[in-house]
């Protein structure tokens, strides 16, 4: 499954924000060994900002951007924010976010769609932060959107994933869309989940910026990542409620 | 003339966007720009002509999750 077009090495997609310094940051993305990772854009403090040094630094790790338009609150602030990021990262991939809620960062799923439509008109290849609400899901796919990042738990929570039915019944819903676990992500076994459901990805930032060891838990991240695609690939087992002997009853010695 | 840049108010004497991004320091920076909450592109930066109290915001890469 690709990406608008590109089809990535590694199925863990890493922010890029948060991180104790630079140094850091460039060895945990060299641990994860991902090619994805999420920018933003902000206000810039004249021409040694340290704008251009973070630019600097992600071009040289050669990996691919998605800038994001985390903090807007309005479909015309997500736009303008998108079309801006465009040109200065020089990609029509845009992580699009329009918040409703400040508390949850909860998306405003209705301004979401609206600057979907917008954004796909003009080009963009949008990556829409959601919830797992079907009905918005095709609306957003309506739009033109061709990858779909429901939330696994509120941004920076770590709570992993608060409703795998919804999450289940999304996957099931959009077999050939490229589905991503976007936010909520706390721990590896969080990861994994969202891959044994079939999702084709996962994008974390907090879990790994915010580790005591950064670059380990990215590694560790990008174990479980792999780990929970080869379980979905290799078709887990179905759960039942009785027990059942693994070990076969015919030819058990009677010794009683 | 006095316009808001990221929401401080700065005098400059260039009459044109690019021109006044030169002034402000941004020659040869990685930026995107704004006018009265409008994007404004790199291209057309030397086209924009810049009035008394308009807001120009100027966005570089950053961290983002």
């Amino acid at each position: 499954m690709d990406f608008y077009g590109f089809i990535p090495r590694s199925r863990l997609f890493l922010g890029t924000a948060q991180y104790p310094s630079p140094a850091v940051l460039q060895r945990a993305v060299e641990a994860a060994g991902v090619d994805v990772v999420t920018v933003s854009l902000r206000r810039e403090a004249g021409r040694l900002g340290g704008g251009q040094d973070f630019w600097a630094l992600i071009r040289g790790l050669g990996v691919r951007v998605l800038p994001n338009t985390a903090g807007c609150h309005s479909v015309k602030e997500a736009v303008t924010t998108a079309q801006m990021a465009r040109e200065v990262f020089g990609t029509p991939w845009i992580k699009l976010e329009v918040i409703g809620e400040a508390d949850t960062l909860q998306p405003d799923l209705f301004g979401l769609v609206e600057a979907a439509r917008i954004l796909c008109a003009e080009g963009f290849e949008v990556f829409p932060y959601m919830t797992e609400d079907l009905v918005v899901a095709e609306r957003l796919v309506e739009a033109g959107c061709r990858v779909l990042m429901p939330w696994g738990a509120p941004i920076g929570t770590g709570k992993g994933l608060n409703n795998p039915y919804g999450l289940r019944a999304l996957r099931a819903h959009f077999p050939d869309i490229p589905l991503v676990v976007d936010a909520g992500i706390g721990l590896p076994s969080h990861a994994a989940a969202a891959m044994e459901l079939g999702y084709d990805a996962v994008l974390l930032n907090t879990a790994v910026a915010k580790a005591g060891d950064p670059a380990a838990m990215a590694a560790a991240f990008a174990r479980a990542v792999e780990a929970g695609r080869l379980a979905f690939q290799a078709g887990p087992m179905e759960p039942r409620d009785m027990a059942a002997p693994s070990t076969p009853v015919l030819g058990r010695a009677l010794l009683s | 003339m006095q316009i808001i840049v990221n929401g401080d108010t700065r005098e400059v004497a260039a009459l044109v966007l690019a021109e006044a991004l030169a002034e402000l320091g941004y020659a040869g920076a990685v930026v995107a720009t704004a006018v009265n909450e409008a994007f404004v592109s790199a291209a057309a930066r030397a086209q924009t002509i810049l009035a008394e109290g308009d807001r120009l915001e100027i966005l570089a890469p950053m961290q983002g999750g």
